[in-house]
């Protein structure tokens, strides 16, 4: 019943040590998957786009995709991984004949989801500033998008990973959900001009669409009163869906 | 033996404890007494009940009904003060493969929150324990299954547990690996370690244990010091050999039939002196002696006649 900080970290610190090993590899993909957009809509769709946004194309793609590359690092993080560890690894049975709890379980793993989704965001974020993409101070607010946008898609990938009957289940997780997500949450186009007003309230329930523009806010240096709507969803969705997988992790992991 | 300390309590006592899947009992008003410092073996076929019973004790399974207190507290209701002074190995290794045993060891030592100096002086002590210092730096995947095995074990070590819970630590090991995981058990036990055992091997159990409870069908069927057990079940010397049913009304005249053992065409009779037996079916057989092995009945022999169905007019 009880949540441990410290027994948390431990389960952290596992896949941190598995990282230390194994991150030269893992980063490649994650950290090219972004860039590769950036360039390729970015500078080639972007050459036939006069301007989006108020801004050119590339720079309006560049806060999007921060937040696209801290979604896809939290997301394989809490969906492959963890459905590994779950069942062919046996990784939590382990842990649980030592004094760490479910609860110690799902913090452990959503904090070391939202570690890579910083990892990822962070690195991205590095390559907008080299590229002169990041407009300074103001963008820098998006570094606290980041680590909020791990947190919703760990949270939503958790529920999703404990409750599915076998692994096959993730390529719909992925083709079905995080793909539209990624077309259609004004990363490549802002919604508000493409979609008639009824739309446009259903929109409002995609998750990426809040964190993208919280990041947009950010780069652009413009702050509303969305902020605080933004921020809200992003942040109470995590909560309700980390009250959710609670229970479900125990389930998963108890009997 | 707990002789020398008759008067301290259990370390696991589990009183009809009951576990339902759904529809299916899994265990079935289990009593359970394991005595500080001995080495404790739950025996019993495939699907019996002994893990789902170890896993109640350390408290990741919850009894249906039932109560179970390990070291006098309620396992319900002290989780982690439970945990933090028991180890398991379970039957599947769980090791991280990308990382080297001395790794492994310091990844979960912080399950139990050990922090440095302490984490990597244990690591090292249990690297020399469990004879990993061949090997301690490369990856876990690289090494041989008894070399995976004794990793296992001395991860659930790190916290010098007071109750160590083995489920089939021997399962697939040659046998010298075997004999060298039981000399580490015996000194872990000689050093005030409890240890609960599961296993198939009944000679395993026979010559590790000091008390064992045979559990079919999620209930104890049997319990005691395997000598014990083997004394007061069966007669103490065991004759085996081949034998058509047809030939049997000749040769067992005489021989209860709660001292028989039939599998297949062998046939297994449990006598207090076989010497009379052996002459009668010599004479029988005249020129034709058939092969038959005299030898002292075994923790095998009772573990049959109490779980397999085999046993004719079973008791």
């Amino acid at each position: 019943m009880s949540i441990s900080l410290p027994y948390a970290l431990a389960v952290w610190r596992r896949n941190a040590a598995i990282y230390k090993r194994t991150w030269k590899w893992n980063i490649l993909p994650n950290f090219f998957e972004p860039v590769l957009y950036l360039f390729s809509i970015g500078i080639g769709v972007g050459a036939y786009v006069s301007e989006m946004g108020g801004t050119t194309y590339i720079a309006f793609l560049a806060p999007g995709l921060v937040c696209v590359a801290a979604m896809n690092g939290a997301s394989f993080e809490v969906t492959y991984n963890i459905y590994v560890r779950l069942v062919f690894e046996k990784t939590y049975d382990a842990m649980l004949t030592t004094p760490i709890e479910p609860d110690d379980v799902l913090i452990g793993e959503v904090l070391w989801a939202v570690t890579r989704a910083g990892i990822y965001g962070g690195c991205f974020f590095v390559v907008l500033m080299l590229f002169g993409l990041a407009p300074l101070p103001s963008s820098l607010w998006a570094l606290l998008v980041i680590p909020i946008t791990g947190l919703l898609f760990a949270a939503i990938g958790m529920v999703f990973s404990l409750r599915i009957p076998n692994i096959d289940m993730f390529s719909f997780y992925f083709t079905l959900f995080l793909t539209p997500l990624f077309l259609f949450s004004d990363v490549f186009f802002p919604l508000k001009e493409r979609l008639a007003e009824p739309w446009l309230s259903v929109a409002e329930a995609l998750p990426l669409l809040h964190p993208v523009r919280l990041a947009r806010a950010a780069f652009n240096g413009e702050f509303s009163i969305t902020v605080l709507w933004d921020s809200a969803y992003t942040l109470g969705t995590s909560l309700l869906l980390l009250l959710w997988a609670r229970r479900s992790v125990r389930i998963r992991l108890t009997n | 033996m707990n002789k020398a300390a008759p008067l301290a309590p259990p370390v696991v006592e589990a009183r009809a404890i009951t576990k339902k899947f759904g529809d299916r009992l899994a265990v079935d008003h289990l009593d359970l007494d394991v005595p500080a410092r001995v080495c404790f073996g739950l025996l019993g076929p495939n699907g019996a009940g002994k893990t789902t019973t170890l896993r109640m004790i350390y408290g990741v399974t919850r009894a249906t009904s039932g109560t179970i207190r390990v070291f006098g507290m309620d396992i319900a209701h002290h989780l982690r003060a439970v945990r933090s002074r028991l180890g398991v190995t379970l039957q599947q290794n769980v090791l991280i493969e990308a990382l080297s045993p001395k790794e492994n060891l310091l990844v979960f030592g912080r399950y139990h929150l050990l922090r440095e100096p302490e984490l990597s002086r244990r690591a090292e002590e249990l690297i020399d324990f469990l004879e990993l210092r061949s090997h301690a730096r490369v990856p876990v995947r690289q090494l041989s299954g008894g070399f995976q095995r004794r990793l296992a074990v001395a991860l659930s070590l790190l916290n010098g547990p007071e109750l160590l819970i083995l489920d089939e630590p021997t399962t697939g090991l040659d046998p010298a690996m075997r004999l060298s995981l039981w000399s580490r058990i015996r000194e872990l036990r000689a050093a005030g370690t409890t240890v609960l055992i599961t296993t198939h091997y009944m000679d395993e159990a026979q010559r590790l244990c000091d008390q064992v409870a045979i559990v079919s069908a999620g209930k104890v069927i049997g319990a005691g010091a395997p000598a014990d057990l083997i004394a007061t079940r069966l007669a103490p010397e065991t004759v085996e050999f081949d034998c058509a049913p047809s030939e049997e009304a000749a040769l067992l005249d005489g021989v209860p039939s709660s001292q028989r053992l039939r599998v297949g065409r062998r046939l297994m009779l449990y006598l207090d002196d076989a010497t009379d037996f052996i002459e009668n079916v010599r004479r029988l057989d005249q020129g034709d002696r058939r092969p038959i092995i005299v030898r002292p009945t075994n923790l095998e022999d009772v573990y049959l006649s109490l779980t397999g169905t085999s046993l004719e007019g079973n008791p």
